[in-house]
């Protein structure tokens, strides 16, 4: 075991936990935090892999993770946006709220 | 592993469990933004200064304090009750079975068992000179989504006018 396996073995298990956040919780704003979670343990793996693994002069990890991180922000405005629209609309932060997409 | 990449990894962890598990948003929003700053502090560990820096800058600086924002404008900070999951058995089962598909493949794989590479010395001057080099494009359009992004989210939080309303309102000269 090497310095690499516990980064990986850390990004599992907020990957998991972010996962979790999406399937089970109904809040919308609960299910973005996990989101961020997911993309966030993305990006660790990027570091990590980066760090520890071949050829790191290349910058290509730190390059992907620094892209990542500028969707991440993206997304997470979007996304807010949409649940403050769902609200304003339902007067709900839940997303059974938007089983009905249409129009 | 050494002491404080293991104490960073717990203070994450716990900090990421809490933001999904906290009935009260405006707690799992500030424990949200723990746990990233954990992790731009592991990046910092993982001699990424600049990725760390800039993980700590746009997250704990924006994103969690968007997440504050929101909640507070839905107004669901305090009444959380009703049921928290739509299908708690199915959606645990799966993330259980998600988990420990993942954490198998690391452990079986051989990249674990290799020998740690010495850090390498990157400034940020060689960060800034690839992204001006090989990864210009990429910057633009990142640029270009950013822009998208803040205006489609901007029209999105817009209140909704009344098209009856809208449609007959004389247009100014």
């Amino acid at each position: 075991m090497n310095p690499l396996a516990g980064c990986l073995l850390l990004s599992c298990l907020l990957f998991a936990s972010g996962l979790g956040a999406v399937l089970i919780r109904r809040n919308a704003i609960v299910v973005l935090i996990g989101i961020e979670l997911m993309l966030n343990a993305a990006n660790l793996n990027f570091i990590a892999f980066w760090r520890y693994g071949p050829n790191p002069e290349a910058l290509t990890g730190l390059m992907a993770a620094l892209f990542a991180l500028a969707i991440a922000a993206a997304e997470a405005a979007v996304g807010l946006a949409l649940i403050i629209s769902l609200y304003r609309r339902h007067h709900r932060s839940d997303i059974d709220v938007a089983e009905e997409l249409k129009g | 592993m050494n002491a404080v990449f293991a104490l960073l990894a717990g203070l994450t962890l716990g900090a990421a469990l809490a933001a999904v598990t906290l009935r009260n948003l405006v707690h799992a929003a500030l424990c949200l933004a723990l746990a990233l700053a954990g992790l731009g502090l592991i990046y910092i560990h993982l001699e990424a200064e600049f990725v760390g820096l800039a993980q700590i800058l746009v997250y704990v600086g924006a994103v969690a304090i968007l997440i504050v924002f929101a909640v507070l404008l839905v107004r669901g900070a305090e009444l959380p009750e009703g049921r928290v999951s739509r299908a708690p058995w199915w959606g645990a089962g799966f993330t259980a079975l998600f988990a420990a598909t993942l954490l198998w493949a690391v452990v079986r794989s051989p990249v674990i068992r290799q020998a740690t590479r010495p850090a390498p010395t990157v400034t940020v001057r060689a960060i800034g000179d690839q992204l001006m080099r090989d990864y210009v494009v990429p910057l633009q359009a990142i640029g270009m989504l950013l822009t998208a992004a803040t205006l489609g989210a901007a029209l999105i939080a817009l209140p909704r006018r009344d098209p009856n309303s809208s449609a007959h309102q004389p247009t100014p000269p």
